[in-house]
């Protein structure tokens, strides 16, 4: 882009230089393998400190939000599900929250529970997998991505035997879910998550006793709990600064105030504290897991009010949010009565969580904005839609 | 180092830690709630007159990318009630823009569209090669049954149930002949 | 939280001259919204902010809304003479509601947990005249999703530090989430189009195109 390269080149530097030199434009454009996707950043470099840094994206905008206003509320549930292509199962728990606090819809619990336990399974998965991918951005070469796509591989099979599909599951429906989930999956679902201790404490000790891990994100991309507050910051990020704020504590949807489990939270808000927030929180998706197949009870999965085709919602709005693996998922709905909505939109956490890149990666080096952009956890399908 | 070794040595020893599977030579098995494209569903062994489709176009309302073309036929022909229906002279599914949301699945009200497992679909030509017409969809109950037994085994019992209501109930039929009256003498 | 009622009432007090309206959500949701007038609405937010009873510290949600110059016609009973007797008949009614561009903020309370507020600000022009003011002086998290209000409705929010396309490319010209938008008819070729797009195709593209010769390629034996 000639405007943005442009401005760079002329606006002045944050930082003074150390040399009498030139800044270099580096375009980290959007084929690149760390990139998490179509991304790009231009970034001004004085030697290797980064002096300021632009994200540029669109590049995988689809406008998701005008096709949901052409398409009916069930057409859009299978478009929610390639939003955030890692997490479809808590994309379109958001969706149909969302529509159920629209039209005052009440959910039968046993699909609350199953709701949660696919919504954990999914925060499993999608943490494992961004551990893994910070890794093999860090230059582990794939080994440990590997070894967490071997446990994905595991609930991804779970995901297909339920739900027909690996990613794209369209499982959840307002009111309720799909398809109910047999007495087979229930014990296949619980030899996976009692085989995930034993990875997660393999994993642990590849990330705690690693020195070039501490070295390269204890320190780097720190930012202070004030900052992520007014930034808009949700998930593991704002955890990482000290905040308590998780949203299945605060706003209890679903069946979550039912469990016990801990929020972790971190001390310094750096790389590192965000790495090990989702190693714990993996630890504590194992423990809601364990204690949800205890208490599912027995009964349907549907409301039987609920009607598919023609569904008309009353007027009104409605925002809806849940705590999906990135961050804050919120789905804001306004129906004017027909049967598409008049105005679908798609709170990203990602795209939200992406304002203070410049912010962190600012006196660091090239290598370590790749590790700041690792920890921050996007996914292009959500930040662009 | 020691997590490296331990799944490495590990992998020649554990199920668990060797998961590569040589495809194409092996495949690992798919569950039986995969789906992939959609298909047509025929009764018995014809393709033409066994067809559940009624054309009644709401899969071609429904599906979000709308990628189904539906013309209904000027003709009438028996269902498997016996009633006269309608039938597609037109069906085309176009898998470039089928995304396998199986919510035509979901919505059809006569059983007719259900979701195939073939994913090596690969062709030559990405336009009209990847149009499936009425003919390529087409395929019959027992395919549906061996592809996804217990789905299709539900299927049949709700189509029988709806059989046995719709048709009128038969006089008891005399199982013996009541001997007639003798005439006196 | 406090009612909107009482909210509206401290924030009339606390910044004077501020017009503020209570727009209902006839939904089950309930989730009403207070609608702000563009020049006090940067003071009102500031006072939402720091006040220490609602401390709305977070911006949660920023979008913008278009919403079309609207005629509704109802059936209303009215009470006329008729031949000289009063008699209820039944009439239609035409309301005309004019059109706007809407930016709705959902804020939420971090330290407080409790939330959502939505705001409102509204402008009725649609050209160069739609500006709002920019809440990302106070909230940081509304500087991304200003610039996507600007890209996709064209709304101009003063204030805003860098106020750019982020979503579609910088030589964009038209607002893609507006209800008027119109679409570029010239599109890649669509190998099966059907109704109105077929028509608007046919206009650029040639009726099918030119086959590569891969479907003759035949596997080696």
């Amino acid at each position: 882009m000639t405007t943005a390269s442009h401005e760079l080149a002329q606006s002045p530097p944050r930082m003074t230089s150390r040399l009498d030199g030139e800044l270099l434009e580096v375009s980290m454009g959007p084929q690149h393998p760390s990139t998490h996707g179509v991304f790009r950043m231009n970034v001004a470099l004085d030697g290797e400190i980064v002096v300021k840094l632009k994200p540029v994206f669109g590049y995988l905008h689809r406008n998701h939000e005008k096709i949901g206003e052409s398409t009916s509320y069930l057409g859009s549930m299978p478009y929610t599900d390639r939003l955030d292509y890692f997490c479809s199962m808590t994309n379109n728990w958001a969706y149909a929250l969302s529509v159920e606090k629209l039209a005052d819809i009440e959910v039968p619990e046993r699909a609350e529970y199953l709701r949660v336990i696919l919504a954990e399974l999914t925060r499993l998965q999608n943490h494992a997998s961004l551990l893994g991918f910070l890794l093999s951005d860090m230059g582990a070469w794939g080994t440990p991505l590997m070894y967490a796509f071997r446990e994905r591989e595991k609930i991804l099979d779970l995901f297909e035997s339920l739900s027909g599909s690996r990613m794209m599951c369209d499982y959840m429906r307002f009111g309720g879910c799909r398809v109910d989930a047999g007495p087979d999956w229930m014990e296949r679902a619980k030899k996976v998550v009692d085989a995930f201790p034993r990875f997660l404490d393999e994993f642990e000790k590849l990330i705690v006793s690693n020195e070039i891990l501490i070295v390269r994100t204890q320190e780097v991309g720190k930012m202070s709990a004030e900052l992520a507050i007014n930034a808009g910051i949700t998930g593991p990020m704002l955890r990482a600064c000290g905040v308590n704020y998780d949203l299945r504590k605060v706003d209890g949807y679903g069946v979550y105030p039912r469990f016990k489990f801990r929020v972790p939270l971190g001390d310094h808000g750096d790389c590192y504290d965000r790495l090990m927030m989702r190693a714990l929180e993996m630890r504590e998706s194992i423990g809601i897991l364990k204690q949800a197949f205890e208490q599912l009870p027995a009964g349907p999965i549907m409301n039987p009010k609920v009607k598919l085709r023609a569904f008309r919602p009353p007027v009104g709005e409605a925002y809806g949010r849940i705590e999906g693996p990135k961050g804050e998922l919120g789905f804001y709905l306004i129906s004017d009565g027909s049967p598409n909505p008049y105005r679908y939109r798609v709170r990203p956490p990602s795209f939200i969580n992406l304002t203070v890149l410049e912010d962190l990666c600012l006196g660091h080096t090239v290598a370590d904005v790749m590790v700041i952009l690792g920890s921050i956890d996007i996914v292009m399908g959500e930040v662009d839609r | 180092m020691a997590v490296t070794a331990r799944n490495f040595i590990g992998s020649y020893f554990e199920a668990d830690r060797l998961i590569t599977v040589q495809y194409p030579e092996e495949r690992s098995p798919l569950p039986e709630n995969y789906r992939n494209f959609p298909f047509l569903i025929y009764d018995t062994d014809d393709a033409e007159a066994g067809l559940r489709c009624v054309a009644c176009k709401i899969c071609e309302k429904e599906c979000p990318p709308q990628c189904i073309y539906i013309t209904k036929s000027n003709d009438k022909k028996p269902d498997y009630l016996g009633k006269p229906q309608f039938y597609p002279a037109v069906f085309d599914i176009d898998i470039s823009v089928c995304m396998s949301c199986q919510i035509c699945v979901e919505v059809c009200p006569f059983e007719a569209i259900k979701m195939d497992k073939v994913f090596e679909l690969s062709r030559r030509e990405r336009f009209d090669a990847l149009l499936f017409r009425k003919r390529e969809l087409a395929k019959s109950n027992t395919y549906y049954h061996r592809i996804h037994p217990v789905e299709a085994a539900e299927v049949d019992a709700k189509l029988a149930e709806a059989a046995a209501k719709k048709r009128p109930a038969e006089p008891a039929p005399s199982a013996v002949a009541t001997p007639s009256p003798r005439t006196s003498a | 939280m406090e009612s909107l009622e009482q909210v509206k009432a401290r924030a009339e007090l606390a910044v004077p001259g501020a017009r503020i309206d209570i727009v209902p959500n006839s939904g089950p949701s309930q989730q009403a919204s207070l609608l702000l007038d563009n020049e006090h609405a940067t003071a009102v937010v500031r006072f939402l902010c720091d006040d220490p009873a609602l401390r709305l510290d977070s911006c949660s949600n920023a979008t913008g809304v278009d919403w079309l110059d609207r005629t509704v016609k109802k059936k209303v009973k009215v009470k006329k003479l008729v031949d000289g007797v009063e008699k209820e008949v039944e009439e239609t009614q035409e309301e005309f509601f004019p059109g706007y561009l809407e930016a709705v903020y959902h804020l939420y309370s971090i330290a407080h947990k409790h939330g959502p507020l939505v705001i409102r600000l509204r402008t009725p022009d649609r050209a160069e005249g739609a500006r709002l003011p920019s809440l990302t002086p106070i909230y940081r998290s509304a500087e991304f999703q200003e610039r996507e209000i600007f890209d996709l409705y064209g709304i101009r929010f003063d204030g805003h530090p860098d106020l750019r396309r982020i979503l579609m490319w910088d030589e964009f010209v038209d607002y893609p989430m507006r209800k008027d938008y119109r679409e570029p008819d010239d599109y890649e070729y669509e190998p099966t189009p059907h109704d109105d797009i077929l028509e608007k195709a046919k206009e650029h593209h040639s009726a099918r195109p030119q086959l590569d010769g891969a479907e003759n390629i035949t596997a080696q034996q």
